[in-house]
């Protein structure tokens, strides 16, 4: 056992920091530190000025871009990136369809596909669960039926995040009615501007649109979009959601959030004065310090342990006290704005500091992050389950 | 003691919950009168005026019903149940109130008339940037003598500020908090309103030499009205929550019993039900708190235990408020999230009256700060 990171990682470290810190503009990492939504470009911008540096897809085979970093190595990146208000490459593309196309798709799909994955020339969006099927998305029941050279894909997708931007959707498809549930299941590749695929906007309860639903009516899809075997899906879409889960904690642009929340603290009492001063309140914000620590020593250990490939079993707290730690830094930013954080809808001329008008639609957008990925009720699941072999 | 309510408290909870039934049946009415200016709706305002919402905590001599804080209690809740956007507590509970206390006997009888008769909305101006729960004003300063004032500097954020006819104003004054007339059309009164996100509106408001009637005495420090109007809407506030927890936890019994994943309803998994049960376990004791600070304010005997007994029921519904509303989402899903479905609006509607008047952490100072003034806490006279 030892402390310090080796001369090579902290080298590494310092790269990263240097990379994060002056590399990606300004205005982007400006808007993220004001906890203001970005906009489709920047995004874009971020993941390209990454991608152009080769970073934006680490975690891919080194043929397509990958780095052989170790799993530590990964982890720094990650923690860099969001320390400096970066926002991580888009999930979609970089943790989930590029992994599964680098893995089970023919080559002619990966070179068709994983370059414009990588560098976001294609936005990809994540069609996956339905109306009737959330936590058990095995019941899903959009069917693409094989007619020749082409599937006819038809049914419904909902929660499709940012689809509105997405030029491609893969998804997960029933190819196979008569088979059990799993068993039925494509991949399959479709590209959002097909005719009968439409896209309508959700609104969710911050006001925002992020979320979307897809509708599929008699869409044609060449049948070499397929990727792997057909009604193999739902392995690949395993292997996907496992990806999902890993580093999926976001330890540290909790931290950046937790200290800004702590720097707003020193002057949002009356008059001026520290809030800080609160007994009630500095002794949460050191709890939440702490809590985080507790997190993100869990996440540095599963790294540290994982390098034979196999996750650390204590990977599976991480998604789940991951959310639960950000959601109490949104409300904490909430409880510091006070009376202001009613004021979500001020503008030019308004005396509310800009970190109190977006205060409530975080607190109240991030209730979802308990919601998606696998909710933390799934996440208990899967630790009673697998780790603690507690089957009912 | 008697926790219930008579014959008559009834027959107003249900002509309440009837009239907003009606208005606020779907949730998609809500959202259509939310998004326009002032956000709620006037003729549902008119409706509450006619049936004697609007005056009943009022003296009949100064136009009022001459009800109680009970029945006051009874419209609040029923308010929350639809999460209906008028101005109740704010205008009447919070506004009207200190009217009522403060007030000339020619000043109650030109605006609380008007009130309950749903003529004229008042509002109370009083947050400043930066004061956050303070309840003296340091930012509007008040200057004039006799009858002849005029305010200056900025509220915000005000509530219904902009919608208001008239706004009762604290500012500083040489004893320390005085309270202030402003009409809605006065000169060098600049109103900015926005959009809030449980659906309300809130304004900036700036006084530059406005001028400006004292209610009542002039002059003089009235931080002690205003302390006890304050308490008196934290507890209808209490109660505007009631009502939506309540509503809250039922839609998600009912999602839970109607939802199915994995072909089975989702009340199959315990780990969901408890979670139910202890929604209700939450509502209950604050339901229990909040009806007893009622009763406190109704007992009225000592101002002092009313301040302590809105602190305690705030406290008890910004926890249970924060549980539920969380719960309620998490509990649904995706579909808990969506502007298109309840829960979300619940959510945000007690988050907002959670951060009015005092969040539960300022109310939790404020008893912390008086452990020492009692060994135990005896609920009964
Ligand atoms: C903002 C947002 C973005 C999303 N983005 C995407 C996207 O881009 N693409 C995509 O495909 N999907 C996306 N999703 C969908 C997300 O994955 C689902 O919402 C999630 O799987 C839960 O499904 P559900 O909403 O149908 O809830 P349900 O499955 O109906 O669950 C309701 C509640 O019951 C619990 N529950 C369900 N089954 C059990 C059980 N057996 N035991 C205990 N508790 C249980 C759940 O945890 C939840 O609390 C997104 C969701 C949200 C909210």
């Amino acid at each position: 056992m030892r402390l310090q990171l080796s001369d090579e990682d902290v080298a590494f470290r310092d790269e990263m920091r240097e990379f994060f810190t002056t590399k990606i503009p300004q205005h982007i990492r400006d808007t993220v530190a004001a906890r203001r939504e970005l906009s489709k470009e920047q995004i874009v911008e971020s993941m390209q000025v990454m991608n152009a540096a080769g970073i934006a897809v680490p975690n891919w085979p080194v043929e397509w871009g990958g780095k052989d970093w170790t799993p530590l190595q990964r982890h720094i990146w990650h923690e860099e990136m969001q320390l400096a208000g970066v926002m991580p490459p888009l999930a979609f593309n970089a943790s989930m369809v590029g992994p599964v196309i680098a893995a089970f798709g023919s080559q002619e799909l990966k070179e068709r596909f994983l370059p414009q994955t990588a560098n976001l020339d294609i936005w990809w969006s994540q069609g996956f669960s339905e109306p009737d099927a959330g936590s058990d998305l095995a019941s899903l029941r959009t069917t693409a039926v094989r007619e020749g050279d082409e599937y006819v894909v038809n049914g419904q997708k909902t929660w499709t995040t940012l689809g509105q931007y997405g030029d491609w959707i893969f998804t997960l498809v029933r190819t196979d009615p008569e088979a059990k549930k799993q068993a039925g299941i494509s991949f399959l590749l479709i590209d959002m501007t097909s005719p009968g695929l439409t896209v309508r906007p959700i609104e969710l309860i911050d006001g925002g649109h992020e979320v979307n639903e897809v509708f599929f009516d008699n869409v044609r899809v060449p049948a070499e979009n397929l990727v792997g075997e057909e009604n193999k899906g739902w392995d690949y879409a395993k292997f996907l959601l496992g990806n999902e889960r890993v580093g999926v904690a976001p330890v540290g642009s909790s931290k950046r959030t937790l200290a800004a929340a702590k720097e707003y603290a020193k002057t949002a009492g009356p008059g001026g004065s520290s809030l800080l001063d609160d007994p009630l309140l500095a002794a949460e914000i050191a709890e939440l310090e702490n809590d985080l620590l507790a997190l993100e020593l869990t996440a540095l250990r599963v790294v540290a342990n994982s390098a034979d490939g196999k996750p650390h079993p204590a990977s599976s707290v991480l998604k789940l006290q991951g959310t639960v730690l950000q959601q109490a830094v949104t409300e904490l930013w909430v409880d510091l704005a006070g009376p202001d954080a009613v004021a979500t809808g001020a503008g030019e001329g308004s005396n509310v500091p800009d970190l109190a008008r977006t205060a409530t639609t975080n607190y109240l957008n991030y209730r979802k992050a308990s919601i998606y990925g696998g909710s933390n009720e799934v996440q208990r699941q899967i630790i009673a389950g697998t780790i603690l072999g507690l089957r009912g | 003691m008697d926790f219930t309510l008579d014959s008559e408290q009834t027959a107003l909870r249900d002509a309440v919950r009837g009239l907003l039934g009606k208005a606020y049946g779907s949730s998609e009415t809500r959202r259509e009168i939310t998004k326009t200016d002032p956000g709620w709706d006037e003729k549902t305002w008119q409706r509450l005026a006619e049936m004697g919402a609007l005056g009943l905590p009022f003296a009949e001599e100064d136009g009022g019903f001459g009800a109680g804080p009970v029945e006051v209690s009874i419209v609040a809740e029923e308010i929350g149940r639809v999460i209906a956007p008028e101005p109740y507590v704010e205008a009447i509970v919070l506004a009207g109130s200190l009217v009522a206390a403060a007030g000339t006997a020619e000043q109650r009888a030109e605006i609380i008339g008007a009130l309950a008769e749903g003529q004229l909305v008042p509002a109370f101006a009083h947050t400043e940037p930066g004061s956050r729960y303070s309840e003296s004003a340091t930012g509007v300063t008040a200057s004039g003598s006799g009858s002849d004032w005029t305010l200056t500097g900025v509220k915000e954020p005000v509530l219904g500020g902009a919608r208001a006819d008239v706004l009762v104003v604290s500012a500083a004054v040489d004893g320390g908090t005085g309270l202030f007339l402003v009409q809605g059309d006065a000169a060098g009164l600049t109103r900015t309103s926005y959009a809030t996100f449980d659906g309300g509106r809130a304004a900036h408001v700036a006084f530059d030499g406005t001028p400006a009637t004292p209610l009542g005495e002039a002059g003089v420090d009235q931080s002690a009205a205003i302390a006890q109007a304050i308490a008196a809407a934290q507890i209808a506030y209490g109660h505007e929550a009631l009502g939506a927890m309540a509503f809250a936890l039922e839609t998600t019994t009912d999602y839970l019993k109607s939802r199915k994943q994995f072909g089975v309803p989702l009340m199959t998994f315990q780990a969901l039900t408890f979670r139910a049960a202890d929604m209700y376990v939450s509502l209950e004791l604050a339901r229990s708190t909040v009806t007893w600070a009622t009763l406190v304010l109704l007992d009225g005997s000592d101002e002092a235990d009313v301040l302590e007994a809105a602190s305690r029921a705030k406290l008890q519904v910004s926890k249970a408020g924060r549980h539920i509303g969380k719960e309620a989402i998490q509990l649904h899903g995706g579909i808990g999230m969506t502007a298109e479905y309840s829960v979300g609006h619940y959510m945000s509607r007690l988050t907002a009256i959670d951060h009015a008047l005092g969040d539960g952490r300022h109310h939790l100072a404020a008893l912390s700060s008086a452990l020492d003034g009692h060994d135990v806490v005896e609920p009964l006279p």
